[in-house]
């Protein structure tokens, strides 16, 4: 099980949180202008790295708020957790 | 290729099985092949064998990265079902499932699969409807599929408990006869066998490392860990790394790579004679031929590469065994492991072309790519020798995430399938 570091609650176990896929996901914002491709990329498509990811995660059984991660999907270890509206920390050196 | 038969089987007893071939060659890379298989599981090396033993192509090469059967071929568990809601995948499942029953066979090599009844529990009213639902639109299909009571459940499998005192009471269930299990490694020694026969060249430690194009775009060779390989044909099965693979070539997919747990238990008698699965508490277990039960856990919430989930994934699925069958609460569990599984959107898998010209995939079998193994292999190589999908491979382009035209099965099943 993974120990997550809330950014509002600290350290706290995985089964605290829901993960909620890739971060960084704009929507776009006029959709109506759109093509039918770049609404499925928006949609569906997801980069799923072997490596860092940056990514959401939802403390539902805490505070209730979301925040984002960068984690290693090779070792599953966080690097970051920050708060949402933040960039995504420069984090590509990897740690084991 | 020397085939096994009861007089080379009976010729080898009495010789201390000496006298038996390699099962399959360890070439050297050609520099240039028709067409370029990338991964050596049981997908990809069916897809070599139907290539080679349907189509006539035979100057086909598969590219493994560790050892043929190492990833999800050696790490499911084994259960094999067509029963599916939509019409597509329906089709699909049942033309694996129609190959299963003869494979061992055309291979010559015994897969073990054997029709020992699957059988899916239902825990709520919405269970039960659902179910129903299920079982009326397989049968539209001419797919097998009928509903048990309780007690039809038991006396189906006899371990089960249907005690209403249980947490989730069972309430019914669904069966498909024919669904049951088969022999993983044999799947992918069998075919590996059988295409090295007819002449493909089965390549391990291989890794494809890029994908070098033509002037117009298209596929002209792949780069590889042992070197460049010219061809204008290359089909990536590479299941978990899928993403990672065809980023070589700068494609994103709509696919996710989670951990996806399994486990057995001590050997013992024959004590579990089919194979129950329950979606509302998540159960899954079979016995093996070996004696082991066989349980299959839930994939972890996050993306991962590592082979590994959390310990509370299987504690949760072996609460739930537990109690469905409380004869189990003192056996022991062996070993656990995890493969890397790949989830598209609609839970459907994407069997056909990708933007760049020579290039195929297959891909996105997420949690139950075991029971399609030879339809999938099957289809994907009619896709590769003729340059069109089979009718039964149509529906399932990269395509279908831009038209809308989803397989929706993630609503239909929920879980696991």
């Amino acid at each position: 099980m993974l120990l997550i570091t809330c950014p509002y609650c600290g350290a706290r176990p995985e089964i605290e949180f829901r993960g909620g896929g890739e971060a960084h996901i704009a929507r776009p914002s006029d959709p109506a202008a759109v093509d039918d491709q770049s609404w499925a990329e928006y949609l569906y498509y997801r980069s799923n790295p072997k490596g860092v990811h940056a990514e959401r995660w939802l403390h539902v059984h805490g505070c209730g708020r979301w925040f984002n991660a960068v984690r290693n999907t090779v070792s599953d270890s966080f690097e970051q957790t920050y708060r949402m509206g933040e960039p995504r920390p420069d984090a590509t050196k990897e740690r084991r | 290729m020397r085939r096994f038969s009861i007089s080379s089987l009976l010729a080898e007893a009495f010789n201390a099985h000496r006298g038996w071939p390699r099962q399959w060659r360890s070439p050297e890379p050609k520099p240039k092949y028709d067409v370029v298989i990338v991964g050596g599981g049981s997908h990809g090396l069916g897809t070599a064998y139907y290539l080679a033993n349907e189509f006539g192509i035979t100057n086909v090469a598969v590219l493994e990265k560790g050892w043929i059967g190492g990833g999800n071929s050696g790490r499911n568990t084994t259960i094999i079902r067509s029963n599916y809601l939509y019409d597509e995948s329906a089709a699909l499942y049942e033309h694996a499932l129609k190959l299963w029953e003869t494979l061992s066979t055309q291979l010559n090599y015994n897969t073990m699969y054997s029709a020992r009844g699957v059988l899916m529990l239902a825990h709520s009213v919405h269970d039960v409807q659902s179910f129903k639902r299920h079982i009326y639109a397989n049968r539209l299909n001419g797919i097998d599929n009928e509903w048990l009571t309780p007690e039809q459940c038991k006396a189906f499998c006899p371990a089960l408990s249907i005690s209403p005192d249980a947490r989730y009471p069972v309430m019914g269930g669904a069966l498909q006869r024919r669904g049951g299990t088969a022999r993983h490694d044999a799947i992918v020694w069998g075919y590996a066998r059988g295409a090295d026969s007819r002449g493909v060249d089965i390549i391990e430690n291989c890794e494809v490392t890029g994908f070098s194009r033509a002037q117009d775009g298209s596929i002209s060779g792949v780069e590889t860990s042992r070197g460049q390989i010219q061809t204008r044909r290359v089909g990536v099965v590479a299941a978990g790394h899928t993403s990672v693979v065809l980023g070589r070539a700068g494609l994103r997919l709509p696919l996710e790579s989670f951990p996806l747990q399994a486990l057995v238990s001590e050997p013992v008698k024959p004590v579990f004679p089919c194979v129950v699965m329950s979606n509302a508490v998540h159960a899954y277990i079979s016995q093996s031929d070996k004696g082991e039960l066989v349980i299959g856990a839930g994939t972890d919430q996050y993306t991962s590469y590592s082979q590994q989930g959390g310990l509370h994934i299987t504690s949760h699925t072996l609460d739930a065994i537990c109690e469905l069958f409380p004869q189990f609460r003192r056996m022991r569990m062996m070993r656990s492991w995890g493969g890397i599984v790949d989830v598209t959107p609609d839970r459907s898998p994407i069997i056909g072309r990708t933007p760049i010209d020579g290039l195929y995939v297959n891909c996105g079998w997420g949690t139950g790519g075991f029971k399609a193994t030879p339809g999938s292999a099957h289809v994907f190589a009619h896709t590769l020798a003729t340059g069109t999908p089979h009718p039964i491979n149509a529906p399932f382009t990269l395509d279908r995430f831009r038209t809308g035209r989803l397989i929706d099965e993630a609503a239909a099943a929920a879980v696991a399938h």
